[in-house]
């Protein structure tokens, strides 16, 4: 399968990107490609031209910030896994990373990339969900900084325009949080049916606050917000986390596709929010 | 578009257009037939090759994302003599028909560079994105633990 022609460029600065999207309006961002290329092949798409942000070495670094970690959007799902900073002061992502795709796929995709694709079985946008992140975009003109909430709208899109860029983004360091994705999927690399990031942090043998970001569970990743209010203030036993897991698809409307019902999706996400919760808290 | 790369150690200047795939090009302009194209889909790894030392598959990479790239095919392995990986695959029956084999053998190599000395879950694991429609994978994972062990002696 070959994709249909078009132009391609590698510009060496953010700001010659930025323009080389907004003179075209059906150019489109190239990153690891594992997601788009795909697309390409099967037609799916018709970009003009590609520019390629493989130029952009500012965007590969991860940096200390004081109170957040700054990772720049071509960091790879390999580098995700292995990076020592990323390790200490935002394990979710290390530990979401590693189960993405296969090792190849890791190699070439990208944080970023995984982001703007938005797709709703994607596992790290529940992750950055979970975690609060700030999104880092640039556009012609200048820098914004959007929510999860906000920046994820709908199947397979976000706020992004055509002529923005993803840049970075910014997960605050949750110190002395434990966390835990648990993925249900049939087969290796397989998609998740359902996946659930949690943070929990505890105090004097209770759950003193908790974070759940739930994939797969509806057209954007959601935070589990009646789980969350269930953990918070309770003990920190597995039962206790398994009856606030239980009233995780509060407010969800999870697909309906040939891999799960709805229903089925529903219990997904209530059991393994009890084990996630229940492994965040070290209970497992 | 002008690109140079490196392939098994040759170095090749050509001209491609954009869309041009990189296992076609390592097929059809570098003589690579060594790496084949199964599914086409970025699912089967058949097509998995390194790129700057690490494993890749080619049919999700543009040939003119791999310009200035260091890529190693499976017919680039062999120094005179097997590597010890394809020396395991034939010792051990770790093949049948053999499509899947190059593939195979580029992410095993692959995944001894960070763990050397994989445990028998680790080997599955790190094959995860290889798919092989004869064997079982039994013999497969039996090969890439006796080549860990033939690397580390
Ligand atoms: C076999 C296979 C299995 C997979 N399994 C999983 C899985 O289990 N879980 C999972 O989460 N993902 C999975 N993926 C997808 C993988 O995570 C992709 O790497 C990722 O979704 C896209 O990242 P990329 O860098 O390759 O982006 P690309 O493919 O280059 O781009 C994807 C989209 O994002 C846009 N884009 C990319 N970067 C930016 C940016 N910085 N700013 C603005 N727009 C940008 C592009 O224009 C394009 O629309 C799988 C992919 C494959 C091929
Ligand atoms: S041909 Fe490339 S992954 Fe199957
Ligand atoms: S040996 Fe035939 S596909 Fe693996």
């Amino acid at each position: 399968m070959i994709p249909a022609q078009f132009d391609y460029v590698k510009p060496s600065s953010l700001e010659e990107a930025v323009r080389a999207l907004a003179s075209d309006e059906d150019a489109k961002v190239i990153a690891g490609g594992q997601s788009l290329l795909p697309l390409l092949r099967l037609r799916f798409a018709y970009p003009s031209v590609l520019v390629d942000l493989a130029g952009l070495d500012a965007l590969r670094s991860v940096t200390d910030n004081g109170s957040s970690i700054e990772i720049g959007a071509l960091v790879t799902h390999y580098e995700l896994t292995r990076d020592p900073l990323i390790a200490a002061h935002a394990g979710l992502l290390t530990e979401a990373a590693g189960t993405i795709a296969d090792p190849a796929v890791r190699h070439r995709g990208t944080i970023g990339g995984a982001l703007s694709h938005g797709d709703a079985a994607g596992d790290l946008p529940a992750v950055v969900t979970a975690l609060d992140a700030d999104l880092v975009i640039t556009g012609p003109s200048g820098s914004r900084v959007l929510k999860p909430g906000d920046f994820f709208s709908d199947y397979l899109t976000t706020a992004l325009a055509p002529d923005e860029i993803l840049t970075a983004i910014r997960v605050p360091k949750l110190s002395g949080w434990g966390y835990a994705y648990e993925k249900f999927n049939v087969t290796a690399q397989a998609w998740a049916i359902v996946g659930v990031a949690a943070a929990v942090r505890r105090e004097n043998g209770q759950v003193a606050e908790a974070r759940v970001g739930l994939t797969n569970m509806g057209s954007v990743p959601v935070r589990a917000s009646a789980a969350e209010a269930a953990a918070a203030g309770a003990d920190a036993s597995p039962a206790a986390l398994a009856a606030a897991g239980a009233r995780a698809d509060e407010g969800t409307n999870p697909p309906e596709d040939l891999r799960a019902a709805a229903d089925y999706r529903r219990h997904l996400a209530r059991v393994l929010t009890g084990r996630a919760l229940t492994a965040a808290a070290g209970l497992s | 578009m002008r690109i140079s790369v490196t392939v098994d150690g040759v170095r090749y200047d050509d001209d491609v257009e954009p869309r041009l795939l990189l296992v076609h090009y390592l097929r059809e302009h570098a003589g690579r037939t060594g790496t084949p194209i199964g599914c086409d889909t970025s699912n089967c790894g058949a097509c998995t090759i390194a790129l700057n030392g690490r494993s890749v598959k080619s049919c999700s990479v543009l040939a003119v994302q791999a310009d200035g790239a260091d890529i190693t095919t499976i017919q680039g392995l062999a120094n005179g003599e097997l590597h010890p990986m394809q020396r395991a695959f034939h010792e051990e029956h770790a093949l049948q028909c053999g499509y899947c084999t190059p593939g195979m053998i580029m992410a095993a190599t692959d995944l001894l560079k960070d763990n050397p000395d994989p445990t028998e879950e680790q080997v599955r694991e790190g094959l995860e994105g290889n798919l092989c429609r004869c064997t079982g994978y039994q013999n497969i994972v039996k090969a890439v633990l006796k080549a860990a062990q033939g690397v580390k002696a």
